[in-house]
C-alpha cells in the first residue's frame, strides 16, 4: 500500500471512507477477515465499519466510560488483527466472532477496574445523533427485537443474564449480590439463554442481523 | 459432574464464569462437540444482545487508531500444529514476543474449536495454559537475566515463558525448565523441543515471589536435576 493510500485510510474523513468502503462492500464479514489475516488493512477497516458501531456500543455499556470502550474496542480489533489466520468460518460467524473479543475484553477491563461497582443497567445511552440513516433504524428495529424478547423472561432469569452481559458480572458474585445459591444462578442463566434463543429464532424477521452485516 | 460442566456454556458465553471455571471449561471444549456446538450457538444469542446494547458512537479517530495500531504491529501467522514448525515472525523484538504469544494463544483456542488432532492435543494444551497465563491482564511480567523473551506469572502462580531465538534442540536432546525457590533444588518444570523463532512454554510447577525461572539442554526424557549451564534466566519474581 503506498503512503498516500496510508494516509487516506488514516483520515477520519466519511468521504475518504466511503471510497474504501466500495473496493470491499460486496465480500462477506468472513471473506473480509480471509484478507485481513494476509495483511489487507483496508478490510480490516470495512469490518470496523461494518461490527464497529455495535462493537462501541457493547462496550460502553459494559465500561461507562468512552475511554476505556475506545480501548476494548481497539484491544479486540487488533487482535483480530494478529489472529485472523486462525479464524474458522464454519465455526462462528465473524461478527460474532469480533463481538466475543469485544465482550471479553470489556468484561476483564471492569472487573479491573471496578467500576460496574456502579449500577450497571439502564439503557439510557441510546444515540439520536443519526437515526436518519438507514443503518440506525435497522439497529434500532433489532434492538427493539431482543428487548421485546429480554421483556418475556421471566423477572429472575432476565435479571441473571442482564447483569452477567451488560453489567459484567460473575456467576459467584451474583449469587452472592442477589443472595441465591450458584447453583440457582447458573440454572438462570442456562435455561433464560436457551428461552432467549428461542424467541429469538421465532421472531427471526427476513433479513436477520447476521445477514445484515454481511450484506 | 457431566450435566455440570455442559450447563457451563451459557455461562461462558455470557462471559459470566469465574477464572477457575473459565479455565475448566477451556479445557473441557476440545473433548466436547456438543458443548462447542451449544456455544456457537449461544454466542449468537450473545451477538443479539449486544446489538440490544447498542448506544453512543464512538469517536470518528476510533477508526484510524485502530488501522495505525495494526500498521505498526506485524501480523504472526499462527502455526495451527506444532509439528509444521514454520513460525514465521520477522525478526521479533522481546517486547513483541509477548503479544506474539497471546496472538498464538488465541490462535489455538481457535483452532481447537475445529481440531480433531488428539495426538497433537496435549502440546495444544500447554501452549494454550501458556497463552491464558500471557494474556491474564493482572499476570506480572517478569524480564530475563539471561535469553530473549519474558516470564509472566499469573497471581496464582501458575506461570509461562514466551522466549525467542531458541534453536530447535539438537536430535537426543529436549530443554527442559526449573523452577528454583531459594536454595531448595530446582524443580523440574516440564520440557520442551524449541522451534525455530519463538516458543510459548508452560511451567508446570507454581512460581512464587523471589522464585527464578531457568532453562537447560538436556538428554531426551528430561532430568531430574540440570547438568548444564542455564541458556536462560529469569530474574527473581
Amino acid at each position: 500500500m503506498g503512503a498516500l493510500e496510508s494516509a487516506v485510510l488514516a483520515l477520519p474523513d466519511s468521504r475518504a471512507r466511503l471510497t474504501m468502503r466500495r473496493q470491499h462492500a460486496h465480500l462477506s464479514d468472513e471473506a473480509l477477515v480471509a484478507l485481513v489475516a494476509r495483511g489487507d488493512e483496508s478490510a480490516l477497516g470495512e469490518l470496523y465499519d461494518r461490527v464497529g458501531r455495535v462493537a462501541y456500543g457493547l462496550a460502553y455499556r459494559v465500561l461507562r466510560d468512552e475511554r476505556l470502550a475506545e480501548d476494548a474496542v481497539q484491544e479486540a480489533f487488533l487482535a483480530l488483527w494478529r489472529t485472523a489466520a486462525a479464524f474458522r468460518a464454519e465455526r462462528a460467524k465473524a461478527s460474532t466472532w469480533i463481538l466475543t473479543l469485544v465482550h471479553r475484553r470489556a468484561v476483564d477491563l471492569v472487573r479491573r477496574e471496578e467500576r460496574r461497582r456502579a449500577e450497571p443497567l439502564g439503557d439510557d445511552a441510546t444515540s439520536a445523533a443519526s437515526e436518519s440513516t438507514e443503518e440506525a433504524a435497522w439497529l434500532r428495529f433489532e434492538r427493539e427485537r431482543v428487548q421485546a424478547a429480554l421483556r418475556q423472561l421471566p423477572d429472575v432469569q432476565r435479571e441473571a443474564i442482564e447483569l452477567a452481559y451488560y453489567g459484567g458480572f460473575s456467576q459467584s458474585e451474583l449469587a452472592e449480590r442477589l443472595g441465591v445459591p450458584l447453583g440457582t444462578i447458573k440454572s438462570r442463566m442456562f435455561a433464560g439463554l436457551a428461552r432467549l434463543r428461542e424467541l429469538l429464532d421465532d421472531a427471526a424477521p427476513e433479513g436477520s442481523w447476521k445477514q445484515e452485516f454481511t450484506s | 459432574m457431566e450435566t455440570g460442566i455442559h450447563e457451563l456454556t451459557a455461562g461462558y458465553a455470557l462471559d459470566a464464569l469465574d477464572p477457575e471455571e473459565r479455565r475448566t471449561y477451556e479445557a473441557h471444549l476440545p473433548d466436547c462437540e456438543r458443548c462447542r456446538e451449544e456455544l456457537t450457538s449461544l454466542w449468537d444469542v450473545a451477538g443479539g444482545l449486544a446489538v440490544a446494547a447498542s448506544g453512543p458512537e464512538p469517536s470518528p479517530e476510533l477508526r484510524g487508531r485502530i488501522l495505525a495500531g495494526a500498521r505498526a504491529e506485524p501480523q504472526v501467522v499462527v502455526p495451527l500444529e506444532p509439528r509444521r514448525r514454520r513460525l514465521l515472525v520477522p525478526a521479533l523484538s522481546a517486547a513483541a514476543a509477548v503479544a506474539a504469544a497471546v496472538a498464538i494463544g488465541l490462535g489455538i483456542w481457535a483452532s481447537h474449536l475445529s481440531s480433531n488432532l488428539s495426538s497433537t492435543r496435549s502440546a495444544l494444551d500447554q501452549q494454550r495454559k501458556a497463552a491464558q497465563i500471557v494474556a491474564d491482564p493482572d499476570a506480572q511480567t517478569i524480564a530475563l537475566a539471561k535469553g530473549t523473551g519474558r516470564l509472566v506469572v499469573a497471581p496464582d502462580g501458575n506461570a509461562a515463558l514466551a522466549l525467542v531465538g531458541l534453536e530447535p534442540a539438537p536430535t537426543g536432546k529436549t530443554y527442559e525448565v526449573w523452577v528454583i525457590a531459594g536454595k531448595s533444588p530446582p524443580e523440574p518444570s516440564g520440557l520442551f523441543p524449541g522451534r525455530n523463532g519463538a516458543d510459548l512454554v508452560h511451567v508446570e510447577q507454581m512460581v512464587g515471589s523471589g522464585d527464578v525461572v531457568a532453562v537447560t539442554l538436556e538428554k531426551s526424557g528430561g532430568a531430574s536435576a540440570p547438568t548444564t549451564t542455564p541458556l536462560v534466566q529469569s530474574k527473581r519474581v
